[in-house]
């Protein structure tokens, strides 16, 4: 049972979503069958909300509790979940501090704490492409070699002063860069990379499907 | 019921339901005339084609695995080197952390993610390694605690289960990556298993692993990320070999057969795209790409 039911609703719900692809909607109920599905998707989502907010509630709690490795940052995410989901349920009606809208104490954390963190995280990356880049390429091999050659003349020719440089050695160079590395080799391999990973994607959606595969539910 | 095992009625109520019902929806559309107004999108029979024929041919190679038939699979290093890196979290009694991608659970390599986390969780709980598997939505979070548990549960170790070893961390992208990040920093996973899509904080994820000195396996079908997890990582699998590593790992005949399939469809492409190559050369390409434009 624990299995049939899951392997049926895998099915019917893949079955549903096929034939509303093939199915007009404008004329026949099987088309619109998709939006429905996905609101589904969407309410059930709703309900497993609660098990997040639980669990996150649940393991930064108990580390707080018993002082373990790094229990201040857990401690700081208790508070800031309680901080900005407090005011934001309150109705709008007893204050214009609650709620979500503009003014309020949701809309003032959200824009001047939350939003510059995402903002920070963000940029960092910069920093770590610059550290992983200079460990891909060290020219250690022929392979590494013609990866360090190929990647200096792209970075050269993305920046104004590099193509600039480029068009100075030979006034076609960098028309020739974009033609044969981006839109040649680059593309050629993106796209085997692409349709490779469709047709996995395709077999092990009909292996879920047809209940053939079912590591997804720990058989 | 027979169906429930994979291998009974259910790929042929498939197989008939595609095969008879919609091309005789298609044709009774034909008939009217009225393209506009009519049920079937007559537009997207060339996917309808592809897929029988895609069914057909992964059905075919599933059942001559259930028979007995020797199915060759290439090596992949990423998948062999998974039991290794428990083994080494192991030794260096730290733990393995599992991160099955930022998407929802609709998405197909979140689902591929999970499935390869029941085997990692089957190899943790035999060795009794601590896991920990950081989510990002409460989906994938109940998915995820299903399938751990069922390791467990299957290695006989279900009273090490602890229900905090998937745990959801945050909703927003970089809030979960600075959250795991924290994590390796201050407890230094021997092991960093990433398998799932990825987008902009794959390479945050995966320098700071390397900085943490754990060994990291990653796996993603999102193209952009493959050259951030190829520098920073130590194995990596592109593409198809994320969907295939279930089959992999668990060895089961059945769903190497869909491999072979897969394979087989591949092989269809490329002489697919060959022969464009020749017609769009001779410039008598008109009708053959006409077979292909989608909508």
């Amino acid at each position: 049972m624990k299995t049939t039911v899951p392997v049926i609703a895998a099915f019917l719900s893949g079955f549903v979503m096929l034939l509303a692809f093939f199915f007009n909607p404008e004329t026949s109920f099987l088309g619109r069958l998709e939006p429905e599905v996905l609101s589904w998707v969407t309410i059930v989502g709703g309900f497993t909300l609660l098990l997040g907010v639980v669990s996150i509630i649940r393991v930064n709690y108990s580390s707080v509790k018993r002082k373990s490795s790094g229990w201040g940052y857990k401690l700081a995410t208790l508070v800031s979940i309680f901080a900005m989901a407090i005011p934001a349920i309150f109705p709008v009606r007893w204050s214009s501090l609650f709620g979500t809208g503009t003014g309020s104490i949701y809309d003032w954390l959200f824009n001047y704490i939350d939003s510059p963190m995402m903002s920070t995280m963000f940029a960092m990356l910069a920093f770590y492409i610059a550290s992983a880049a200079f460990r891909a390429f060290r020219a250690r091999n022929a392979e590494a070699t013609l990866l360090l050659i190929t990647a200096t003349l792209v970075m050269l020719w993305r920046v104004p002063m590099g193509e600039a440089l480029l068009q100075g050695i030979h006034g076609n160079l960098p028309n020739l860069i974009n033609t044969y590395i981006m839109n040649g080799a680059n593309m050629a391999v993106q796209r085997g990379i692409i349709i490779g990973a469709a047709l996995g994607a395709a077999a092990m959606s009909l292996r879920i499907m047809l209940g053939i595969e079912r590591t997804y539910m720990g058989k | 019921m027979a169906f429930s095992t994979g291998s009974g009625r259910l790929p042929f109520i498939f197989l008939i339901l595609i095969i008879l019902i919609m091309p005789v929806l298609s044709f009774a559309q034909a008939d009217s005339g009225d393209t506009a107004n009519s049920y079937f999108r007559i537009e997207r029979i060339n996917a309808l084609v592809a897929m029988i024929l895609f069914s057909v041919v992964i059905l075919i190679y599933t059942r001559w695995a259930k028979a007995g038939k020797d199915l060759f699979i290439r090596k992949i290093n990423g998948l062999d080197e998974v039991e290794e890196a428990v083994g080494r979290a192991t030794e260096m009694g730290k733990p393995v952390l599992f991160v099955p991608g930022l998407q929802e659970i609709d998405e197909i390599e979140t689902i591929a993610g999970i499935s390869i986390l029941g085997r990692v969780a089957r190899i943790t709980a035999r060795y009794e390694t601590p896991l920990l598997v950081p989510v990002r939505y409460p989906m994938v979070l109940a998915a995820g605690q299903e399938v751990v548990q069922q390791a467990y549960i299957e290695e006989g170790k279900a009273d090490s289960y602890n229900k905090d070893i998937v745990r959801y961390v945050a909703g927003e992208q970089f809030a979960f990556t600075a959250t795991v990040n924290g994590f390796m920093m201050r407890e230094r996973p021997a092991t960093n298993i990433y398998m799932g899509a990825f987008f902009a904080e794959s390479l945050l994820l995966a320098e700071t692993g390397n900085a943490a000195g754990s060994i990291q396996i990653a796996g993603t079908a999102q193209p952009a990320q493959l050259p951030f997890f190829i520098a920073a990582c130590d194995y990596t699998l592109m593409g198809e070999e994320l969907y295939a590593a279930s089959a992999y790992l668990s060895r089961e005949p059945l769903l190497l057969g869909g491999l072979k399939g897969q394979d087989w469809m591949k092989v269809l492409i490329i002489i697919l795209i060959l022969l464009g190559i020749i017609l769009v050369s001779a410039e008598v390409s008109d009708w053959y790409l006409s077979m292909f434009e989608s909508v």
